[in-house]
């Protein structure tokens, strides 16, 4: 067969877990056979296999200038999720990809940046965080609204706070559930959006979360201003193959793994607004 | 050189051992379960003499016609994806030791077929599956092998049935491009025209010293070609079909469909083009070795669009509205060329008679 199968995932080591919530982890992972690790750019995904078990899509979350490792978020929902999960430092796990389209860094250059994440959705866009704060003066503003279910639930919590305290950034977080402890914000993440004033037309938007939230926030910043096309969401799908082969990940005439999973908003607006595309 | 040969039956004979004698295993129709099928042949007596099939929607029938020569039937349930991009295929075997495993990629050679029979409608369907596992971003190797590997002996049509509609796809009855060898029956089905399409089918036929055809036998191959198109009654206006599709996301006629619609997933299984596939592992029950296998998938299946919380497309509707829009209009924009070549197995095999055709008219409306 030949070297170049796309299907074969390469072996990767466990170097740390770390544990982000009661069912979130941050696996970092490094090639065994010790070669250079796959490129990648922010908001690209790969293949994570794990033995007799089986495969999922899982995008990476670490930094681009990390050239040893590839970071991967994983909240435990299902049978290979439970699994990857469960993986101890020294386990080994499959690497297929990366693919997919990245979200537009490069595009964003000179631009405020809003970048709204709902739960787990924040783990592809934090490569997008790393990237900008490292070249801070070559962007605008940088505006991060992060939703939760609860305090509990919420991500890389200290980061969050070193994030917030970058030139020209803000972070703002929400949860859905506070608690009697918590003093933040509560309430959907499009509730936010109060809080700052945009330029629109100086903004990208990055988004990435539920559907749902997707189409909202979406609203909410065509409302504000942003145009359509400065607007990118990162969709979900089912995903077999991660290469186009499989057709589980079409949604109308794209496929997510190949010409997502992030797309402009313009070019998928009327189906993010139908039912069971 | 001559292009163009005449065969009697005995020199298809010859054709078959010859394949044959280099190696390839030759695949071909053959009568089973009362449907005309692809499987192994070894000689002209494999194939289906002396039978015709009856097709309507949600209706086959292989009946006696003493008439009929080998290839005068019309094509059944199977298509040549089931050779080129195999219902289930080892992807690789894993080993595992201490928490970390090893991948062993196949080294079984892929299988040498030479497929016997390959209409022009299939033809068609295999350059769409070139298209998609070939000629876009990854290459499949599993496919690559295998159709690297091919060699194609097309037969034109002197038949059409009730379902086929390759005449207004523009894919058929004559075979055009994609062959070694092609083959139309004369002279009541048991002579025939040969025509060389590739330096391999030239190879072959300056092999076996077939005579070069004569001019009358060329002029009666294309009328009887001509008369199977003329007799096609289903047919699908492609001007503006892909558009008009995209815009009908939200037509009552899905509602319709959907009703008759028993989501079994024949019509994928049936179809020439579908190449839809799931995976699935396996491991011993110590768990020390593991395999990955491919197998054919059907976007009618709810777990087909299942993502964590549940399926995307849990109505039958939304499900028949993927598959005919995908196949008529999406396929257009993926990769420029519908996804039916109008071979009418999802209208024959279906086993409400949902017909293919219809809905797509209907829609427009």
């Amino acid at each position: 067969m030949s070297p170049d199968d796309p299907m074969l995932p390469v072996a990767y080591r466990v170097e740390k877990v770390t544990k982000e919530t009661r069912d979130t982890f941050t696996l970092v992972t490094r090639r065994v056979d010790r070669a250079p690790r796959h490129a990648f750019e922010p908001g690209q995904f790969s293949m994570l296999y794990v033995c007799a078990v089986g495969e999922l899509p899982i995008s990476i979350s670490g930094d681009t200038a990390d050239k040893q490792n590839l970071t991967y978020t994983v909240r435990s929902v299902g049978q290979v999720t439970n699994q990857l999960v469960s993986l101890g430092v020294g386990d080994t796990l499959g690497v297929r990809g990366p693919f997919g389209v990245p979200w537009p860094v490069e595009e964003a250059r000179g631009k405020d940046v809003v970048v709204v994440a709902g739960g787990i959705g924040l783990a592809p866009l934090r490569p997008v965080l790393y990237h900008i704060l490292r070249r801070r003066e070559e962007y605008g503003r940088l505006v991060l609204l992060y939703g939760a279910r609860s305090p509990q639930d919420q991500l890389f919590r200290k980061e969050l706070t070193q994030w917030s305290q970058a030139p020209e950034s803000r972070v703002l977080t929400t949860v859905d559930y506070g608690g009697v402890n918590w003093h933040g914000h509560v309430g959907v993440v499009t509730t936010m959006f109060r809080y700052v004033r945009l330029r629109p037309e100086r903004t990208i938007a990055m988004v990435c979360g539920p559907e749902i939230m997707m189409r909202f926030v979406a609203r909410e910043l065509e409302t504000r201003g942003v145009e359509r096309s400065q607007i990118r969401v990162s969709m979900e799908r089912n995903m077999k193959c991660g290469c186009g082969f499989c057709g589980h990940c079409q949604y109308g005439p794209d496929f997510i793994c190949k010409d997502g999973p992030v797309f402009s908003y313009d070019r998928i607006q009327s189906r993010m607004e139908a039912y069971e595309i | 050189m001559p292009r163009f040969f005449r065969l009697d039956e005995p020199a298809l004979d010859g054709l078959i051992e010859a394949l044959r004698q280099q190696g390839y295993t030759a695949v071909g129709p053959r009568v089973r379960d009362g449907a005309v099928i692809y499987d192994e042949i070894s000689s002209v007596a494999d194939l289906p003499q002396g039978w015709a099939s009856e097709q309507e929607a949600g209706k086959y029938r292989l009946n006696r016609d003493p008439s009929a020569g080998p290839f005068d039937y019309v094509i059944g349930p199977s298509s040549w994806k089931q050779w080129l991009h195999p219902p289930e295929a080892r992807l690789f075997a894993a080993e595992r030791e201490n928490g970390a495993f090893r991948i062993l990629p196949n080294t079984t050679s892929a299988p040498r077929y030479a497929l016997v029979g390959v209409r022009a409608c299939e033809l068609a369907a295999i350059a769409i599956q070139d298209r998609v596992l070939l000629g876009d971003r990854y290459t499949d190797p599993i496919y690559q092998a295998r159709r690297k590997a091919l060699f194609v002996v097309a037969v034109n049509c002197t038949r059409s049935a009730a379902t086929c509609f390759c005449a207004s796809m523009q894919t058929g009855p004559r075979a055009v491009e994609g062959f070694d060898l092609a083959l139309t029956p004369v002279g009541n089905g048991r002579q025939y025209l040969g025509e060389t399409g590739t330096d391999a089918g030239a190879a072959v036929a300056g092999e076996l010293g077939w005579p070069e055809a004569p001019p009358e036998m060329m002029s009666e191959a294309a009328e009887t070609v001509r008369a199977a198109a003329r007799a096609q009654t289903r047919n699908v206006a492609l001007e503006g079909l892909a558009e008009a599709l995209t815009a009908a996301a939200e037509h009552p006629r899905w509602e319709t469909v959907a009703k008759r619609c028993m989501a079994c997933g024949n019509c994928t299984l049936a179809c020439p083009t579908c190449f839809c596939t799931t995976v699935e592992d396996t491991s011993t029950v110590d768990g020390a070795r593991a395999e990955r296998w491919r197998k054919w998938d059907s976007c009618f299946t709810q777990s087909f669009s299942y993502i964590h919380g549940g399926s995307v497309r849990t109505s039958v509707k939304s499900r028949y509205r993927q598959w005919l829009t995908h196949k008529l209009a999406y396929w257009q924009q993926q990769f420029g060329t519908p996804g039916c070549v109008g071979c009418g197995r999802c209208i024959t095999w279906c086993p409400a008679g949902i017909d293919l055709t219809e809905e797509a008219r209907a829609l427009r409306a």
